[in-house]
């Protein structure tokens, strides 16, 4: 034990042996004189015995100064302790859930791998098992923390909410460990950062602050003051690195108000591409701004009601030429490859401009019937998809409603788009309850083979409506003879997604039922077993919440 | 043979235990069995589950066969015995009854095994009886032909002499030509020789011999340890060779160093052990499981050794953190910490107090009363009280309350993650810590928190 202090040799002198007399020789030349070998270096005191006798002599002499010094160790000087881990008042996890805990870690570490089976995945429970926890305010097990910075460090996006369960004691343990640093830096951490009605110490850390920590502050003062933090951003506007900039003007995205208009507009005019880009962006997304109303302008001249015949129809002149003026409110002037530019430059003027100048500029009518009418000279798609971005910019609902249109209307042949990335995002700015029946229906009429990204955009857990359209969706493919793996991605979702209370109902479906006819060989004990899977998971999501709300069941 | 009627051989009213998810994760013999241990602790998995006052644990696991594995439990033991043709111990499936046991209050309910359940608890009950009641009048104990035994033995002691000397020559070789050309001449010579160890029947030889090949490889100062190493080993040729001058106790020890299988003697101690840790290490082809205990009464810390070939993992497996009701056999010898499980008596019940413990001071001179009656320990059980893991320049350490003096973790546990755990526990307040404390460091096992009054102790983990 190097480390530790080794007391003075004190040997007993006087004896007559040759090993005796060297066992008060000092350790370091014993290892010396074994380094070179005792015949060319033999130690001192060990002549006269032969060739053979001088080595064992040493080495009688190496072990009684092996266990002497061994035995004669006495405790090394401390180092200076580091401080005491914060308090955490939270209450501690209920015993079953902290049993719990264990298990999906321990899951987590031994990694992933193997077939499914009908078993449910753990790892896959994390996530909402740690929502849970911090919506009951829990502080985590002080023996799992380790296990959670890890799990937090290998997912990016279980980060927040395990930093959340970890509480101070979790960020106290990440400082002492390099590869837990992530933790520092992604520490939102309300607890690190200065009150915003303390000006000095925000002052402070928004001109000494690491990056991310500034981001927090600025967040934070903005969420407190959006005056102030606007101030903020002003005094070190001027020296601030491009990449930073565009981070800054990007987190005026949240609580985006005509306040901000002043600051962007200034913005417009920034060194970087990106940032005018993003300024533009947030500007047009504020329907009373002045680039708002330059951007329908254009809009406006290009797309107007058809003049010729009796039906009525929209026309469209794409613009010729992408202006200075334009340029300088984000209109990117050089398309993408593949891409005509006066259709680039048209779908860009669309997108930006406020939905509510459509209404007047057709005759009063409405998003549907806007929507609804034909597009002159092939320019439908364009338009149509500039519509959508608008509307999922803007979170218009009823244009994303109308651009949507009926969830039974195949998609290919729907009005906004086919995409259903895009049709994902249209989604999104329905109500919740509106989006879970819209994608219920879409289920029913058209399957499951397009719904996952729908699927995905609909609150958790599933709204009855929308939970019995999967079911039967799946139950109806199953009966279609296909293989379950076909529709694992939904039914990974449906274990996840699906109100736990459906487990009961959905029992009848783990029964292997007679094989159909036309099924693909074994099929049909892989459903079984994809249901039961589906079934003991939503079971296990029950347990787990009534573990957390401290209440067991049955 | 005498059987019981096996119905309560265990004391009635005994609760049945009932393991925490941590405590049966740590019986599980690899990562892949926790894995998959855990995939089967969910309910989808079993059926006709139940458990029953005696400890027994029993279901049905659907495997990919068309019968369901029987898997059953006895945790009194704890004992396993599944169906399925595993070679873990305890397989999957007897971790994942365990783990739902632990964690659903519905999915195992009480009741009385069935049939085929009964059959293997009664029969093991029964043997486990028999084999606790002392050895009645039919000579069991002594070996059916003692002065064949005898000459075996001497045969035995004679081949070990003649390799312990021709290591001597080796050694004596080595420090003749020099440390140096340890270096280069790598780690050929030194299997070899173990490989002659071997064949002279000294396996403790052979380990040492195998270890030292490793020295030079292991870093700076290579030279010092290897000086060490082959002194230690000179030594305990040197004790082998006029054991018959030894006293008696520590003849013992140098017949287990050396390899001589030992049986345990005397009569058992009875006591309430803690189980401390449980930790297994690969050693060739051979896993050896080392479980700690302390027992209440007695004071003893106390180890057992278990064994596993070819793949299998040791038989002996005792959760963490409880407490069992057990008379235990010393082995002669090395302090008589190695000792043998005997009759248990109850069924294992959660730990109440963590063992007193000492200063890292009291620790350490602990260890070095250890090196006089068996100079070749690399360490000694202790149980540190009111240390706080510090880092420091070179790793952690273990520093007292007071700020004062401190035990550096030994390397080996430097590199392992539940270090992090132990400091975690901490938060940077005193606690008390179970561990291994030698010449390397203090190796932590086992911490308990202060906890507040009336709050249960828990027992974390180390290893």
């Amino acid at each position: 034990m190097s480390r530790t202090t080794t007391p003075a040799a004190t040997p007993t002198a006087g004896a007559a042996t040759a090993s005796d007399a060297l066992a008060s020789v000092p350790w370091e030349e014993l290892v010396t004189s074994a380094l070179l070998g005792t015949d060319r270096r033999p130690p001192e005191g060990a002549s006269g015995t032969g060739p053979d006798g001088a080595a064992a002599a040493l080495l009688d002499a190496a072990a009684l100064h092996t266990v002497r010094r061994r035995a004669g160790l006495l405790p090394a000087a401390a180092s200076p302790r580091p401080a005491v881990a914060p308090d955490d008042p939270r209450p501690p996890l209920p015993e079953a859930a902290r049993g719990r805990l264990a298990q999906l870690l321990a899951d987590r570490a031994a990694g992933s791998g193997g077939r499914r089976g009908a078993a449910p995945d753990l790892t896959e429970l994390i996530p909402q098992w740690l929502a849970t926890a911090n919506v009951h305010g829990y502080r985590a097990p002080d023996s799992a923390l380790p296990a959670l910075l890890d799990a937090a460090r290998a997912r990016t996006d279980l980060r927040p909410q395990t930093l959340e369960f970890a509480g101070p004691r979790g960020l106290w343990l990440a400082g002492l460990n390099p590869e837990w640093k992530f933790a520092l830096r992604g520490a939102s951490g309300s607890a690190l950062l200065p009150s915003p009605d303390d000006p000095e110490a925000v002052r402070r850390l928004w001109e000494e602050g690491l990056f991310a920590e500034r981001i927090a502050l600025l967040g934070a003062v903005r969420a407190h003051d959006a005056e102030a933090a606007r101030a903020l951003l002003a005094t070190t506007w001027k020296t601030e690195r491009a990449e930073d900039r565009l981070m800054f003007v990007d987190s005026l995205r949240t609580g985006l108000s005509a306040a901000d208009e002043e600051f962007l507009e200034r913005a417009l005019a920034d060194r970087s591409r990106n940032v005018r880009a993003t300024a533009a962006e947030l500007l047009s997304a504020l329907p009373g701004s002045a680039l708002a109303r330059r951007m329908a302008d254009r809009a406006l001249s290009c797309v107007s009601p058809g003049l010729t015949g009796d039906a009525p129809f929209v026309a469209v002149e794409a613009p010729h030429e992408c202006d200075e003026a334009m340029q300088r409110d984000g209109v990117v002037p050089l398309p993408p490859s593949g891409r005509g530019e006066r259709s680039w430059w048209l779908g860009q003027l669309v997108e930006a401009t406020p939905l509510s100048v459509w209404p007047a500029r057709f005759g009063g009518r409405g998003a549907a019937e806007i929507v609804g009418l034909p597009v002159a000279d092939g320019w439908g798609e364009e338009l149509h998809a500039a519509w959508c971005r608008a509307a999922v910019r803007q979170r218009d609902a009823a244009w994303a409603r109308a651009l949507l249109g009926p969830p039974s209307t195949p998609p290919s042949n729907g009005p906004g788009t086919a995409s259903l990335a895009e049709r994902a995002k249209l989604l999104a700015v329905l109500p919740p309850a509106e989006r879970a029946v819209w994608v219920a229906d879409f289920v029913a009429a058209h399957g499951l083979s397009e719904a996952f990204q729908l699927l995905g955009v609909c609150p958790v857990p599933w709204a009855p409506p929308l939970g019995r359209a999967v079911v039967d969706a799946l139950d109806i493919a199953r009966d279609a003879g296909s293989y379950p793996w076909s529709f694992s991605g939904v039914m990974g979702l449906a274990e996840r997604c699906l109100d736990p209370a459906e487990a009961a109902r959905l029992e009848v479906l783990t029964t292997t039922p007679a094989e159909p006819e036309d099924a693909s060989p074994g099929a049909n004990g892989y459903w079984t077993e994809a249901f039961q899977r589906l079934v003991s998971t939503l079971r296990l999501r029950a347990t787990m919440d009534s573990e957390l709300s401290g209440v067991p069941m049955g | 043979m005498l059987l019981t009627d096996g119905g309560e051989p265990l004391g009635a009213a005994a609760s049945a235990a009932r393991w925490t998810v941590e405590q049966v994760l740590a019986l599980a013999p690899d990562d892949a069995s926790r894995k998959a241990g855990n995939k089967l602790g969910a309910a989808g998995s079993w059926s006709d589950t139940g458990w029953d006052g005696t400890g027994a644990v029993w279901g049905l696991c659907k495997g990919s066969g068309s019968k369901p594995y029987r898997t059953v439990v006895d945790t009194t033991g704890p004992a396993y015995k599944c169906s399925c043709p595993s070679r873990k111990f305890p397989c999957k499936h007897a971790l994942g009854l365990l783990l739902l046991r632990a964690a659903d209050d519905v999915a195992v309910p009480a009741g009385s095994p069935p049939d085929w359940a009964r059959e293997w608890l009664d029969g093991r009950r029964a043997r486990a009886e028999a084999k606790a009641r002392p050895a009645g009048g039919e000579g069991a104990g002594g070996p059916a032909d003692p002065e064949a035994a005898r000459k075996r033995a001497e045969k035995r002691a004679e081949r070990i002499g003649g390799g312990a000397r021709e290591l001597e020559q080796r050694l004596t070789d080595l420090l003749r030509g020099g440390l140096a050309a340890a270096e280069q001449s790598g780690y050929g010579l030194w299997e070899e020789t173990a490989a002659r160890m071997v064949d002279a029947q000294a396996p403790g030889l052979a380990g040492r011999v195998r270890e030292l090949g490793a020295v030079p490889a292991s870093g700076p100062g290579w030279p010092v340890r290897l000086l060490e190493e082959c002194a230690l080993l000179h030594l305990l040729d040197s004790a082998w060779l006029g054991r018959d001058r030894l006293p008696p106790a520590l003849a013992a020890t140098v017949r287990t160093r050396v390899g001589l299988p030992a049986s345990p003697e005397g009569p058992p101690v009875r006591d309430r052990w803690l189980v401390l840790a449980q930790y297994d290490t690969p050693e060739g082809k051979i896993v050896t499981r080392r479980i700690w205990l302390y027992g209440e009464e007695s004071g003893r810390t106390a180890l057992l050794l278990s064994f596993g070939a070819a793949g299998r993992s040791p038989a002996q497996a005792l959760p963490v953190g409880v407490t069992i009701d057990a008379g235990l056999t010393p082995h002669p010898g090395s302090g008589q910490l190695r000792a043998e499980l005997g009759e248990r008596f109850g069924v294992p019940e959660p730990a109440v107090t963590p063992p007193p413990g000492v200063t890292a001071a009291e620790a350490i001179a602990a260890y070095g009363r250890a090196l006089g009656d068996d100079p070749w320990a690399e360490s000694w059980p202790v149980t540190l009280r009111d240390v706080i893991p510090v880092p420091s320049p070179d790793g952690w350490q273990l520093v007292d309350a007071e700020g004062r003096e401190a035990l550096p973790v030994a390397p080996a546990a430097l590199n392992r993650p539940s270090l992090w755990k132990l400091v975690a526990v901490s938060g940077g307040a005193p606690l008390t810590v179970f561990g291994e404390c030698g010449h390397r460091g203090f190796d932590p096992l086992a911490a308990w928190t202060a906890g507040g009054t009336g709050a249960p102790v828990e027992t974390v983990t180390l290893i």
